[in-house]
């Protein structure tokens, strides 16, 4: 299982596979691998993503105008993982693809591309129940969300029903870059820490390397999003290296 | 761009990559029982992000200790009767019923109401919680404007800020009641997102909860999203049903032979079909937005074109493609352009207990015609796919049979498309 954070702070890349094209993607990936990221998340783009701004949102839409789907998404993490074994990859998704494919397909076809995990946005830790046991059936890690409104036992049923680490969402609010950072988010990862021995990687809202170093100084993995894809959408032609560039930056000021 | 060598790693997943996958598993099945909370059969739930949990569980908590608080139910059913009008008449259709020949027709006039459509009943409801809650920010989405107008109308009432969201494609088709909105004090934000209409009204508001869900409530407006959306919003509705039944039981000693309503989330239909459920013998009908042909984009008739799956928060049938991914709609009417319909209406649908059928724009428009000219009666677009319905189905039946079609709202909203759709000069 390489959902392992190699280093402190780790860094989470996610990418919205399929944008400007899924091959495209795999070279992303791979730079941002190559840069020093050590999980990356692949997002599966959906039509009606309401977890995320516009950034994203811009992403899907392109990603979608020529057809990208689930099962596109899962042969690339095939490729991916042919030439990354020690990095670790998620499927990033919205529920309603992975109904339309059956979970347990899901999850067998995941697991046999050597996908490690899945997070589904909109799959509350209460409707999760087939989808938690095709996921163990599979030896796949779910992760699960857990956000600062998230009262002390709902992050002890999150905490309980992820694996490989919880994601903490760094404040109330949709995907995108924020120039401040709440004390929301130290607070929740200082409840989520008496609730759960699992690592906690911290996102949303995370552009800088400043706001990288700040996050990663009581997270163990942060998780860049918006940032990496607004990137992508600013450097038509050299996406792969401008995210590379990108994600040497990010990580610069934290080398130790 | 480098080259990229053609994939080696084959998949055990299907011969064709977004192909069609066979009917989906029912996630819930095995998950839920059926007599859960917020389940209708199989459908409803509560699949949003995390952020929103919190926020569902309170208003949940809110709602159900309201509905047992006698002042609350007394102070919303002062407000319905002063404020709003309610009762609402059920009005016999004397000339409506020469014409087709039929079965006695009952309209039901909700389209009498405040704000001109049902959509107070709800409204009026979900603010007294807001206050309960100590929330000073109201936020919603709206279609055809009607819901957006109720919304800003009981913000006007209770001194709350108000949002509206509203899909640039609905605002232009809409422009009047848009202008509604401002003059009663709310902000109008264009969404300009996907098909630019009800759906994606929506997305922009569960992202502006998400973002402010510490001081905002969102007043959706049908029996949609997470629970406990579509069983409060139905319960704010059960009254139309309920006098209904009261009503037609006086006027005609027994109770209709069938009860039809427009649905698009499908809130006027739950409303005027709840208190008839048990009463096995009275047949419910919903039609659905039949639009301009039955290609996936042309129509919004969930039920003849869609399967079951997850959108914006709650599980039931869905206008989608192969992949999952949420198709365009089409409706002349606004207020019925959506890609997915309540999941209390998904189970009746399932159980047998109701039935579902299309009506196409051009059928709606002649209906509306029809009722304006025998009854002097202009009905919304939306409800005039219910008329629709009686005109297609009265002269199979009986004339000792009786039918309540509800007029879920008036067509004043609609001038503008009416004109462009109709050639009367």
């Amino acid at each position: 299982m390489p959902l392992m954070f190699y280093k402190k702070p780790a860094l989470v890349v996610y990418v919205t596979c399929g944008d400007p094209d899924l091959a495209t993607t795999r070279e992303i990936v791979l730079a941002a691998i190559e840069a020093g990221a050590d999980v990356i998340e692949l997002g599966v783009p959906f039509s009606d993503p309401v977890a995320d701004g516009p950034v994203i949102q811009r992403a899907s839409e392109r990603a979608l105008r020529h057809g990208t789907s689930l099962p596109h998404v899962l042969t690339l993490a095939a490729e991916i993982r042919q030439q990354a074994q020690s990095t670790g990859l998620i499927v990033f998704s919205y529920l309603n693809p992975i109904l339309q494919m059956g979970v347990g397909k899901f999850c067998k076809v995941a697991r046999h591309a050597g996908v490690d995990g899945a997070l589904v946005t909109d799959l509350p830790v209460e409707e999760a129940g087939e989808y938690l046991r095709e996921m163990r059936t599979h030896d796949l890690s779910p992760i699960f969300l857990a956000a600062p409104t998230s009262p002390d036992e709902r992050l002890k049923r999150i905490a309980g029903a992820s694996r490989g680490f919880v994601y903490a969402i760094s404040r109330t609010g949709i995907t995108g870059a924020r120039q401040q950072l709440a004390e929301d988010t130290q607070k929740l990862v200082r409840r989520l820490r008496r609730v759960t021995k699992l690592p906690i990687a911290v996102g949303f809202g995370i552009s800088s390397a400043q706001q990288f170093a700040e996050v990663g100084s009581f997270a163990d993995a942060v998780v860049v999003g918006s940032a990496i894809v607004e990137t992508i959408e600013r450097n038509r032609g050299r996406e792969a290296a401008a995210v590379g560039e990108f994600v040497r930056k990010l990580t610069l000021a934290s080398v130790n | 761009m480098a080259t990229v060598p053609k994939s080696t790693v084959r998949l055990p997943m299907s011969r064709k990559i977004g192909g069609t996958w066979g009917p989906p598993r029912v996630l819930s099945e095995q998950t839920h029982s059926k007599n859960e909370p917020g389940r209708f059969g199989v459908y409803g739930g509560r699949y949003v992000p995390e952020t929103l949990m919190a926020a569902l569980d309170e208003l949940e908590r809110e709602y159900l200790k309201a509905k047992q608080d006698p002042k609350f139910r007394k102070r919303l059913d002062e407000l319905l009767r002063t404020y709003a009008g309610r009762p609402t008449p059920l009005f016999f259709a004397r000339r409506l019923t020469e014409k087709l020949g039929g079965p006695k027709i009952y309209l039901k006039r909700e389209d009498l109401l405040h704000t001109g459509a049902h959509k107070i009943n709800n409204c009026l409801g979900q603010a007294l919680l807001v206050e309960r809650m100590g929330k000073h920010r109201v936020i919603a989405e709206t279609g055809a404007g009607q819901h957006g107008v109720a919304t800003a109308t009981v913000c006007a009432l209770m001194g709350f800020e108000c949002v509206v969201y509203m899909g640039t494609e609905d605002m232009r088709r809409q422009e009047l009641n848009v202008f509604r909105m401002r003059l009663l004090g709310a902000e109008v934000r264009g969404v300009d997102s996907g098909s630019r209409t009800l759906k994606d009204a929506i997305n922009e508001a569960m992202r502006d909860w998400v973002t402010n869900v510490r001081t905002t409530h969102y007043l959706l407006g049908s029996v949609l999203g997470a629970h406990p959306y579509p069983t409060m919003v139905r319960d704010f509705h059960r009254v139309i049903g309920r006098e209904a039944r009261a009503q037609v039981l006086k006027a005609e000693g027994k109770l209709p032979t069938a009860v039809i309503a427009c649905v698009g989330g499908g809130s006027n239909a739950i409303g005027a079909f709840y208190e008839f459920i048990k009463d096995k013998r009275v047949k419910l009908v919903g039609v659905e937005a039949g639009g301009r042909g039955e290609s996936l984009g042309d129509h919004a008739a969930r039920f003849r074109g869609g399967k079951p799956g997850v959108l914006q928060g709650t599980y039931s049938y869905v206008l989608q493609d192969a992949g999952g991914q949420i198709a365009l709609t089409h409706s002349v009417s606004a207020g019925l352009d959506y890609p997915s319909i309540g999941p209390e209406h998904a189970g009746l649908r399932d159980a047998g207990r109701a039935e579902y059928v299309p009506a196409s724009d051009k059928e709606a428009l002649e209906a509306t015609i029809l009722l304006a000219r025998t009854e002097g009666i202009i009905p919304a677009l939306e409800s005039a796919h219910a008329v629709a319905e009686v005109i297609k189905r009265a002269p199979k039946m009986k004339k000792s049979d009786v039918v309540i079609v509800n007029i879920s709202g008036r067509g004043d909203k609609d001038i503008g498309i009416l004109r462009e759709n109709l050639d009367i000069e």
